[in-house]
């Protein structure tokens, strides 16, 4: 394999290291973008099992063929641009949504040293990038002209704006923890003797809990889907789009909910290292942890959306602004005053 | 190769840069103006991170473009401007805007053309990977001018206690929750048995 990626370099000469990396992008993007597909399933089973259905089960053995038919369905429908929209703002919306959810994966490591671009700046990128998402959706529901459109984003882009807020606060309380702002740096902060018991989810308890239940509202998903909201504005944002457009959003939203899962694995979970470092569990390779931890939250986003009502909209901004932030500030010097003691382990 | 990649990715990112600053204040529909902007401000980005000041670049656009940008479109979009009625004084201005672009320019052309810019531009040294920008600048701000740097924290509190106890009103009309008093509520703060209701329900 060495010999051949070796072989390679020297064919190409100057050419090689643009192909190399679009071929490991590649290999980044294809997976994200298929256990988007089959999130979309898994989404459905669970909460099809949750409520005492099936969920789908016609399309191949156990449906496992029904996300494909449903891409297909969204290739072939027709892309309708409502009659006074914007043209080119209303196509490059759903692009706009995609992508920084796509680009924010440049940094994530999967296992030691197995990361696209090891930045120093990892965690300062990873939040850059998150944020940009929201151009997406204030874009989307501006070039639409339609009023449930615009209100939907609207709503949307308030509730992401103000769920940045605590998310960078508990990213703070991380990189004090970890002294470093590159990703795999703060992994390999978490390895110790005791396994579990040296992440970071212990320490920063408070913050965990506030970083993932502010995912859940960055990524606009149940109990905070207030975008969506069908009982009160029809389907939010994207309510005029359709086809493979309107399939776009629904890719964006799914690789934001996957990154927040990974991240979170990575910030507090201890990311590739195993649970503890002993025989049977660190046999297994690290990209299986990583994976396993990914797969645990992710199953989280999906339980939530089967068990809590959706939020009013009063009450989400109450919880953002008046609950987690102030947590989270407070958290900030806690920590910092901790680690100044001889009590801090980590 | 006539020119290194760096040079081509400057003058790729600058460009971008002023075309898009030139837009922003030529376009005829208030929210492309401030797309144009966060363009201007992503570009921008480019070229920091070409001076090795990835710290800045990616703070420019969590900041600007992330949070600062969302807000102004937000407002951009709700507001009705009439784009006939704000050019309306353009020609009559003209004359002003002229004296002090001008002034603006020549301050340029002063400050960039002088001995001390053009000399010390030749010489950016180059780094390390393993180089880490924020840390450099942590130590300059927390270390090395830790009073300047609280004095204008301390100041921009001010400014923004300042902000917020000017526009805050509290006006009476307004109806609003008191979530701890929603969570205390008891039954019997919210029905009352009118008439006795039997063992099966029946009376």
């Amino acid at each position: 394999m060495m010999e051949l990626l070796q072989y390679l370099e020297n064919l190409l000469g100057s050419a090689w290291l643009p192909i190399w990396t679009l071929v490991k992008i590649l290999v980044i993007v294809v997976p994200i973008m298929l256990t988007v597909a089959y999130l979309t399933l898994a989404e459905r089973k669970v909460i099809g099992y949750m409520q005492v259905r099936i969920g789908p089960n016609r399309v191949g053995y156990f449906g496992l063929l029904q996300p494909l038919a449903d891409g297909l369905k969204l290739l072939l429908k027709e892309i309708i641009i409502p009659s006074g929209s914007n043209k080119f703002l209303f196509v490059s919306a759903p692009i706009l949504a995609l992508t920084p959810a796509l680009a924010a994966w440049a940094v994530v490591p999967f296992s030691d040293g197995m990361v696209l671009a090891n930045l120093n700046a990892g965690l300062l990128y990873i939040l850059a990038m998150t944020s940009l998402g929201v151009y997406g959706i204030i874009i989307a529901g501006w070039a639409s002209n339609s009023k449930y459109a615009f209100l939907g984003s609207l709503r949307s882009a308030a509730q992401i704006v103000s769920y940045e807020i605590p998310m960078g606060f508990a990213l703070v309380c991380v990189l004090m923890v970890s002294q470093s702002m590159n990703l795999g740096d703060i992994v390999l902060g978490q390895k110790s003797d005791v396994g579990l018991f040296g992440w970071y989810f212990i320490p920063l308890f408070p913050m965990f809990v506030v970083y993932f239940i502010s995912g859940v509202a960055e990524t606009n998903r149940s109990p905070f889907d207030m975008a969506e909201g069908e009982s009160e504005i029809v389907a939010g944002f994207h309510v005029e789009y359709s086809g493979m457009a309107f399939a776009l959003f629904f890719l964006a939203e799914y690789a934001n909910m996957i990154l927040i899962a990974i991240l979170t694995a990575i910030m507090f979970l201890g990311g590739w290292l195993p649970p503890f470092d002993i025989a049977p569990f660190n046999l297994l390779p690290g990209i299986f942890w990583l994976l396993a931890k990914t797969s645990f939250i992710l199953f989280l986003f999906l339980w939530f959306r089967a068990t809590f009502p959706r939020y009013r909209y009063d009450q989400l901004m109450r919880l953002g602004w008046k609950v987690f932030i102030p947590l989270t500030l407070v958290w900030v010097v806690v920590i910092g005053a901790w680690m100044q003691t001889p009590y801090w382990l980590w | 190769m006539l020119i290194g990649f760096d040079t081509l990715v400057f003058y790729t990112f600058a460009v971008i840069t002023v075309l898009a600053g030139l837009s922003v204040i030529t376009a005829r529909n208030p929210v492309h103006a401030a797309l144009f902007l966060v363009l201007a401000f992503c570009s921008a980005a480019g070229v920091w991170i070409l001076l090795e000041a990835e710290f800045l670049a990616i703070t420019l656009v969590l900041v600007y473009v992330g949070a600062v940008m969302v807000l102004f479109l937000f407002v951009v979009m709700m507001l009705d401007i009439n784009i006939e009625k704000l050019r309306e004084g353009f020609w009559r201005w003209f004359p002003f805007g002229g004296v002090l672009a001008a002034i603006m320019v020549g301050q340029m052309i002063w400050v960039l053309g002088s001995r001390q810019t053009s000399e010390t531009g030749a010489q950016v040294l180059k780094h390390s990977a393993s180089y880490s920008n924020t840390k450099e600048l942590g130590r300059l701000i927390y270390v090395d001018y830790v009073y300047p740097f609280e004095l204008a924290a301390v100041l921009l509190l001010v400014a923004i206690v300042a902000a917020i106890a000017l526009t805050l009103r509290r006006r009476k009309s307004v109806k609003s929750q008191d979530p701890a008093k929603q969570v205390l509520v008891q039954k019997s703060d919210r029905i009352r048995i009118v008439s006795g209701v039997g063992k099966h329900g029946t009376e």
